[in-house]
């Protein structure tokens, strides 16, 4: 093996249990380069990522670091090499100081504990994203928490840094400091491996990529001589749809009016709401942008009734006040919800799809008298399935063995077969493939079209463009003005997702032209 | 080298398969036991398990020995699958049986029809009474209902040993801690003549049918299991989880305080302070055993029963200990456990040398 590369991984192959992870991968990765690792959900780069970071054991395949063969058994070994990696989802303790965190990651690598503090502020200093080593992790935003995971791996004499998925926590402005530390660190020498699916971020930062399909790579690439679409063709093959029209409506008349929302916290690092205002009409999509964390949970959950409100009248479905309402009640007024988690809260991992069916549907004559009638549940299963296109073997099959888009598909399905008013979704189409994404969002038309009132609270910042009407974000519990989609820059989006929600104060939150926003 | 692989999709038959291992398992160990303890192990499995239902007496003998069993673990199940883990039903039974009691003395010289009735229900609100404590702390104070009903059954044991020696305890008797001789009009009604089985059999069939119709064909039931699963699916589906949790706790109760009134008013025929051999508690093991399901909780039931049975007989005709019982419903469970690890994995055998073959060709391939 020549000297080459940084990083060499050749043939690489695992098996699980009922499908090929990876089959005969190879990626390579120069000295001072910024790689993409590109790829839809289940194309396989995790398990890519988790062989090279030694949490998974390779089936097949080699790898060389430095042009010299890799031995790693855990992840201990990767790190010694010089390997980091940030994980899409952090590990840090929130009651801890960045410090602490830091020292407890590292270990014995920490050194010593005094001067542990300031080789933090030097070295996140050096980079571009400055770090108090003494706060509460607790007291950290998102994008903040990402640096005291990048900074743990700068601390340490660092040749190559894993990012899964960076950005999809950051605000746009949050991006380009993150982008601007990358190149500081190229210029080191050091490469970089970017695990994206955004390909226009891809496109302005890296060098070289590398694009995966249902575990065998389909292609590599020079992504700036290429454009989004002809990337987007490597990651999803011919045979799906790519679309980036937009069908915008307007709504009538409110159905979902909230005035003045706020909640307490209720565990310890909950973001309690703050004095929120907003309505969603018939016939049109809302969408609420923002950092996870910000409130998003607690607001679907006050309005779903998962936490109900005694003694309020915040929330009202057209003019009956619901506080106060538990989600049954609330559902037979016109409510359907689709939750962020899809096993374990949108549907039942351990029950068949019939039975998950019946979950939320049951008035929809179902039950009899109390008894269930079995034949009338497997009949609707089996619209939903067929209707939204779920790739299952029957409406037998357990929602666990589905796969995470084919789920969402039978969960927003059944919901939208109740004819609901008003559908409240989170991260609608989170880790879900483009064909079951371009399917989703029809449905959500669809409905839309036929005037339910919908609300889509999502991270996922091209989602929102592609299908809301209007548009908003929430930052720290507050929600920020909504508005035209149209009118709304993304920079300005991204600027109430930090909290700046300035540029609109003096024109007061109820009444906002939208020559406000573009100020 | 024997690893174990995950399913992709969990085994339906190992589900069943698995209680049948487990009982085969546990006759091999017993068997093994036997040995070592210097009997002979056929025989001793023999008496155990076969000759107990050897004739027509043993079989009814049986089956009145199974039937507070089962009507302890159909409730028990229900709870289970709401995952409520009640383990208080060999308390309920108690507090039935007092209250049953506390009724039936009062009707020793009567002959009113309502008496049975009366002890009966008198007994099902007891056990009811018993549980819905649990469901209030649980609802209301946030306790752990393990805990209290674990505890509760202390309780109950203490409750009863004061009725005995105290309220209920026989004017007559001679000072014996027992309450009086119930009359016939309390008593249930024996079905065979000459054998002791008794109409809480016919409780005991009901309590299968109703348990089995409720659970798979009503919504309410549909409820109790997804609440079992998953409880956040249950709240953000709207059912009401108060409702649901103190409806099974309070059924579970319900029954085994029948099963309670069923021992006071069957077999025993008045309070003494063992009308349980700790039928509540071996009750756990049935449900589990039974996957929780109405049938095969049946049929582990009355494996458990002949154990019971068994193992007296063993004491009495080849000098086995007492606690032979004790360590064959461990046993069982032990290997259930165990053995239902074989329904979301699978055993796979490799062999070291094939193995290093494998790794091999790529390393070959390459230089």
């Amino acid at each position: 093996m020549d000297n080459k590369y940084r990083l060499t991984m050749q043939g690489m192959t695992k098996h699980y249990p009922g499908c090929i992870a990876n089959d005969g991968v190879t990626i390579k990765i120069k000295h001072g380069e910024v790689h993409a690792l590109l790829g839809e959900n289940g194309a396989g780069k995790s398990t890519l990522m988790k062989m090279l970071y030694g949490v998974v054991k390779p089936d097949q395949g080699d790898m060389f670091f430095n042009g010299r063969v890799m031995n790693i058994k855990e992840p201990a070994d990767a790190r010694e090499l010089g390997i980091g990696m940030v994980f899409q989802h952090f590990s840090l303790f929130e009651t801890l100081t960045v410090a602490q965190n830091i020292a407890l990651a590292l270990g014995d690598l920490a050194g010593h504990s005094s001067s542990l503090a300031s080789r933090i502020s030097k070295t996140s200093a050096r980079y571009g994203m400055p770090l108090d080593p003494h706060r509460l992790v607790s007291t950290l935003s998102t994008g903040e928490r990402q640096r005291v995971e990048i900074v743990r791996c700068l601390l340490l004499d660092i040749q190559l840094l894993i990012l899964d998925e960076p950005t999809s926590v950051l605000t746009p402005q949050e991006v380009d400091a993150l982008f601007k530390t990358l190149h500081s660190l190229k210029k080191e020498g050091c490469s970089v491996l970017f695990i994206s699916h955004k390909l226009h971020e891809v496109i302005e930062l890296c060098d070289s990529a590398t694009i995966l399909r249902g575990g065998k790579v389909s292609g590599h690439c020079i992504p700036k001589n290429e454009t989004s679409e002809s990337i987007a063709r490597l990651m999803v093959g011919d045979s799906t749809p790519i679309s980036n029209q937009t069908r915008r409506a307007r709504g009538a008349g409110d159905f979902l009016t909230v005035n003045n929302l706020s909640t307490n916290a209720q565990a310890l690092f909950d973001t309690p709401l703050k004095n929120i205002n907003f309505a969603v009409q018939q016939g049109e999509i809302v969408g609420i942008a923002g950092v996870a964390g910000n409130g998003q949970e607690e607001l679907l959950k006050a309005l779903s009734g998962e936490e109900i409100q005694e003694n309020s009248s915040a929330i009202k479905f057209k003019n009956t006040v619901v506080d106060a309402l538990c989600p049954l009640k609330r559902r037979r007024l016109g409510l359907a919800c689709v939750p962020e988690d899809r096993l374990g809260r949108g549907a039942v991992p351990d029950m068949d799809l019939a039975q998950n069916a019946l979950l939320t549907s049951f008035d929809s004559g179902l039950v009899k008298n109390g008894f269930l009638v079995k034949q009338k549940i497997s009949q609707l299963a089996d619209k939903i399935i067929k209707k939204y296109k779920v790739k299952t073997p029957s409406n037998r099959t357990h929602a666990l063995s589905l796969s995470g888009g084919n789920l969402q598909k039978f969960i927003i399905g059944r919901e939208v077969e109740q004819n609901p008013q008003l559908l409240v979704m989170s991260h609608p189409t989170w880790g879900v493939d483009i064909g079951a994404q371009v399917a989703i969002h029809e449905a959500i038309l669809t409905l839309r079209d036929e005037g339910c009132a919908v609300l889509v609270i999502s991270e996922d910042l091209d989602e929102l463009y592609k299908i809301c009407d209007r548009i908003g974000a929430i930052c720290d519990g507050k929600l920020s003005p909504i508005l035209d989609t149209d009118c709304v820059p993304l920079v300005q989006l991204g600027q109430w997702m930090a909290g700046d929600f300035n540029h609109d104060l003096k024109n007061n939150t109820t009444q906002i032209t939208p020559q406000g926003a573009l100020a | 080298m024997i690893k174990l692989e995950p399913r992709v999709e969990r085994s339906k038959s190992w589900s069943y398969l698995s209680p049948v291992l487990a009982i085969l398992l546990t006759l091999i160990t017993g068997y093994v036991v036997f040995a070592l303890l210097g009997h002979d192990p056929l025989n001793a499995l023999y008496t155990l398990l076969v000759a107990p239902i050897a004739d027509w007496y043993g079989v009814t003998e049986l089956l009145v020995m199974t039937t507070p069993i089962l009507l302890c673990a159909y409730g028990l199940a229900l709870c289970y699958k709401a995952s409520v883990w009640n383990i208080g039903a060999e308390g309920q039974l108690l507090i039935g049986g007092v209250c049953a009691s506390a009724v039936a003395v009062n009707f020793v010289d009567s002959t009113s029809a309502f008496a049975l009735p009366l002890t009966l229900l008198a007994g099902i609100a007891g056990g009811m009474l018993w549980a819905g404590l649990a469901a209030f702390m649980k609802l209301r104070l946030n306790t752990n209902e393990i805990l209290v009903t674990i505890m509760l059954n202390y309780i109950a044991v203490n409750v009863l040993l004061w009725a005995v020696h105290g309220p209920l305890k026989d004017p007559h008797g001679y000072n014996f801690p027992e309450s009086a001789l119930f009359g016939d009009s309390t008593l249930l009604p024996v079905i065979f003549d000459g054998t002791r089985l008794h109409l809480g059999l016919a409780f005991a069939l009901l309590a299968l049918c109703a348990t089995w119709v409720f659970i798979s064909k009503t919504f309410v039931g549909f409820q109790i299991q997804v609440l079992g699963l998953d409880a956040s699916a249950a709240k953000m589906a709207g059912y009401k989880r108060a409702f649901l949790i103190a409806g099974v706790l309070v059924i579970s109760g319900g029954l085994a305080g029948l099963a309670g009134a069923g021992e006071v008013a069957g077999p025993i025929g008045q309070l003494v302070p063992q009308i349980s051999p700790g039928y509540g508690y071996a009750a756990i093991i049935v449900a589990f055993l039974g996957r929780l399901h109405p049938l095969g909780i049946t049929l582990a039931g009355l494996l458990m029963g002949l154990i019971y049975m068994g193992g007296e007989m063993a004491q009495i005709n080849i000098g086995l200990p007492n606690a032979i019982i004790g360590i064959f419903q461990g046993l069982m469970l032990f290997y259930l456990l165990s053995c239902d690890v074989l329904i979301g994995y699978r055993i796979k055998l490799s062999l070291p040398f094939k193995q290093q073959k494998t790794q091999l060709t790529p390393i070959a391939q390459e230089s």
